[in-house]
Order: C-alpha cells, then sequence, then structure tokens
C-alpha cells in the first residue's frame, strides 16, 4: 500500500504546531497502524529527521496508552484502540489525516502526545476504596449477586484512554468518570466512599476543565471497550444524592 | 459557596436545570397543544375566546405561566453558560472531525436549534401573547359577558402565507429540538433502566413528532378555511 500521511506536528506545548505531509511506500496490509508509523519513524530516522511523537505501550488493546484521532474519528475508523487497529481498514492511495486528542484537560505535550494526567487526578480524587489491613481476606468472602458483578466488570473494562473526550463534541470526560464511579458504587467494598466518591471525582472533573455532557452517545460510540452511557446515569444518580445527603457543606 | 450553587455551578448541577426547565417546558407544551385545538371547532371562535379568557385570568395558570416564564429563562441562560463551558473545553479544533458517524445531527446542534426555536418564540409572543395582554383588542360577547376576542386575531394572523410558512418550519425545529431534549433530560436525570428507557424514548420520539404536526396544523388549518 501507498499511503499519504497528514500528520500534526508540534515541538512542544508552548508551540503553535501544523500538519505535515508524509509519503509512505509498500505498506503491508496486515500491519497494524502503529507499526506503519515506526516505518514511518525509521525513514525520518535515516534522513535525521525527528520522528512523529506518539504514544503506545502494550499493543494489545488492553493498556489504554495509545491514542490518535485518525481521519475524524478517535482510533481510526473501527471501534477499536488504534494499536488493534489494523492498515487493511484504509485503501491504498488514501490521504490519513492523523490529529491529537483535542481538549483543553489533554494538552499537547509533542506531535500527536498529549497528557491524560488529568484522568489520573479524578481517579486521585476518589476512585479508590478502603481496605482492612491484616490477613489476607478469603476470595469471594463477600456475596455479589453475578449479575451486579458483572455490571461493574464491564464498568471496570475502561482503559482510561480518552477516546470518549476526544469524540465529545464538548471533550466532556462524563464517560471516563462514571466508569470509574459505576465500577466501585455497585460494589459493597465502594459503599464506605461512595457519596465522597461521587462529589469529589465530579468536582475534580470540572476542576481540569473537561465539558459538559450533551447526551449525544458520541463516547459510546466510539469507546473501544464499548462502555455504555447507562453509566453517566448512574454517575447523575450518584452525584445528585450525594450532594443532597452528604454531610459535606 | 454553599453546596447548593457549588451544585448548581457544577457541570451536572448546570445539566440538571436544563433538563428540570426542558421537562417542565415539555409539560408546558402538551397544556398549551391541548387547550389550542379548540381552534378547530366550528363555532366562530366561541370555545377559543373562553379558554384563552380563562388563561389569562385564573389565578392557578397565573402561577403556572410565571413557571414557565421562568423555565424558559432558565433554559435560555444555563444553555448559554453550557455553551461557552463547552466550547472552551475544546480550544483546538479538529481539521476532519467525522462526528455524523457517532452522534445525530439534532443532538450536537441544539443550541442553533434552541436559538432558532427563541427567535420563533419572539415573534410569536408578540403576535398573540402581547396583544392579549397589553394590546388593542377586538371585544365579543358571549351570553352578556365581554370576551377579548384573540380568535379574529389568530384568523387574522394566519391568512399570511409568510406567516404560515414561518410557523410550519418553527414547529419542524421544535421537533428536532424535542426528539433529542425530550430524553435526554431523563438520561441527565439518572432515569435509563432497561425497563423504562426503550417506552421513554419511544414516547419522546412520538411526543417530537406529534405535538409540533399539531401545532402546525393550526395556521394551515385556518389558512385554508379562510381561502374558501
Amino acid at each position: 500500500m501507498n499511503l499519504t500521511l497528514n500528520i500534526w506536528r508540534q515541538k512542544n506545548n508552548v508551540d503553535k504546531g501544523g500538519f505535515r505531509e508524509y509519503k509512505v511506500s509498500d505498506i503491508s496490509k496486515d500491519m497494524s497502524f502503529l507499526e506503519m508509523l515506526d516505518v514511518l519513524n525509521e525513514q525520518l530516522a535515516e534522513k535525521g529527521e525527528d520522528p512523529v511523537h506518539f504514544d503506545h505501550d502494550c499493543r494489545e488493546g488492553i493498556c489504554g496508552m495509545c491514542s490518535l484521532y485518525i481521519n475524524g474519528k478517535p482510533h481510526g475508523p473501527l471501534q477499536t484502540t488504534t494499536c488493534q487497529l489494523h492498515m487493511r481498514s484504509f485503501k491504498d492511495g488514501e490521504t490519513i489525516t492523523i490529529e491529537p486528542w483535542r481538549a483543553k484537560a489533554f494538552p499537547v505535550m509533542k506531535d500527536l502526545v498529549v497528557d491524560r494526567s488529568a484522568f489520573d487526578r479524578i481517579i486521585q480524587a476518589g476512585g479508590y476504596v478502603s481496605v482492612n489491613t491484616g490477613g489476607v481476606p478469603d476470595a469471594n468472602e463477600i456475596p455479589i449477586p453475578k449479575r451486579i458483578a458483572d455490571e461493574a466488570f464491564d464498568a471496570a473494562t475502561c482503559i482510561g484512554c480518552g477516546a470518549c473526550v476526544a469524540a465529545c463534541k464538548n471533550a466532556s470526560a462524563m464517560l471516563f468518570t462514571s466508569a470509574k464511579v459505576s465500577q466501585l458504587a455497585m460494589l459493597p467494598q465502594g459503599q464506605v466512599e461512595r457519596k465522597e466518591r461521587a462529589e469529589k471525582m465530579i468536582a475534580q472533573m470540572d476542576a481540569e476543565g473537561f465539558g459538559a455532557c450533551t447526551n449525544t452517545g458520541a463516547c459510546e460510540a466510539e469507546c473501544p471497550k464499548g462502555i455504555s452511557i447507562t453509566n453517566i446515569a448512574r454517575m447523575n444518580r450518584e452525584y445528585f444524592s450525594a450532594v443532597v445527603s452528604s454531610e459535606n457543606v | 459557596m454553599s453546596w447548593v450553587s457549588k451544585t448548581l455551578n457544577s457541570t451536572l448541577g448546570r445539566k440538571l436545570m436544563m433538563a428540570l426547565t426542558g421537562l417542565f417546558l415539555i409539560i408546558f407544551l402538551l397544556g398549551h397543544v391541548s387547550g389550542n385545538t379548540l381552534l378547530f371547532k366550528n363555532d366562530g371562535g366561541e370555545a377559543f375566546n373562553i379558554y384563552a379568557k380563562f388563561m389569562t385570568t385564573n389565578p392557578a395558570v397565573k402561577i403556572l405561566s410565571y413557571l414557565t416564564y421562568i423555565s424558559v429563562i432558565a433554559h435560555v441562560v444555563y444553555s448559554i453558560i453550557l455553551t461557552k463551558y463547552n466550547k472552551s473545553a475544546r480550544p483546538v479544533a479538529y481539521a476532519n472531525s467525522k462526528a455524523s458517524t457517532n452522534s445525530s445531527w439534532n443532538s450536537r446542534n441544539m443550541g442553533i436549534l434552541g436559538t432558532i426555536i427563541l427567535i420563533f418564540l419572539a415573534v410569536h409572543l408578540q403576535g398573540f401573547w402581547y396583544k392579549m395582554h397589553w394590546g388593542d383588542m377586538p371585544v365579543v360577547s358571549y351570553g352578556g359577558e365581554q370576551y377579548k376576542d384573540l380568535y379574529t386575531i389568530v384568523n387574522f394572523a394566519f391568512q399570511s402565507e409568510l406567516l404560515v410558512a414561518l410557523y410550519v418550519v418553527a414547529m419542524g425545529f421544535l421537533g428536532l429540538h424535542l426528539s433529542h431534549g425530550f430524553q435526554s433530560a431523563f438520561q441527565t436525570l439518572g432515569l435509563n433502566h432497561v425497563k423504562y428507557s426503550p417506552a421513554i424514548q419511544k414516547l419522546g420520539l412520538a411526543f417530537s413528532i406529534i405535538v409540533p404536526a399539531l401545532f402546525a396544523s393550526m395556521p394551515i388549518y385556518i389558512y385554508f378555511i379562510n381561502m374558501n
């Protein structure tokens, strides 16, 4: 495959940045999207040019590190992570536009790399549970109905990649935050901090500068893990009931 | 800041205000469209004029109408605050965005739809509501009692093709706004449930088609009865 790549290049987080066009040839359709970028970067390195910076880690679709807004969609045309996207999803001779996630809360650090530590701070604000010290508790000591366990697990499959923020017209982090609130609110272990968690995580989400939700459903449609917006409704319930009943004046 | 103002200034609190005022306005639309069907009664406007007097003088209706004014204003104010806030959350736009592949056009353009509806509302209120309250109105009497003849005003206004067209088009936009807004309000309130959400979505779709269509049929009906 021969491709034209229109890639966002930006030296650092104060540089204005802009698109640059690159040509790559003899790309196998069985390559992953990131391997195709590796080929480009080898070419650039040989020429002594600065390679295109992009985030990646496990390349197995489980770590949430890869990003990229490819041809107008987060993680490209399929509902998967960029590392699991293959070149067979593109046509020979196609021009592919590659942009970083765009959100005030995700500042661009270099080229296609954005700082997603805002997500870490939302987790730090309340995405944890209290655990007693002492001996290791027995597995399955606390009875949890299978349906609840499955639902909590579905929410917990969120890998925090930020595709929801990238897809949302308001750069809202509601899908991410709601998945993290939900996975703990549904389980007995999450009850201790339940109210505090909803209030603190949402306050942090707002403080980071993520937008509000318009219920367009774009996040759910683009999420590589298929996190449902029913989690957003649950988060809203958690939040409203927390603010009216907590002792946090 | 107290916990109340802190909540109402949070993204979720602002969305809550949009949902509550929106749902109240949906109830208002239901009342408004039901009452206005009296325009279809072939009695020279008697039932409609009696209804119009009741709607402008009954104390309970007055309280509801003030709640409606407050809801309209709050819905507009909160939407401006939210739109500005949401725009600031993405200072650099995408060069290439295929939003149409993951969401509906109306869900992404509620602000534009709302603005069109607001402009229509100004024209609509000026034409009937303002005249009924403070304008120079013809008077009719039924059974010895005096009534402002709003029916004649309505009847005269909808002989203009331009006004009829404006009303019909505006109702199209209202339908688009409602088709997202109705079910979105329930989602914001956290009312998403496997048992009820499919029904809410169907009800919302039906409401967003039937109510604007009924409203639009009124100027069309009046236009055609005056042609004969």
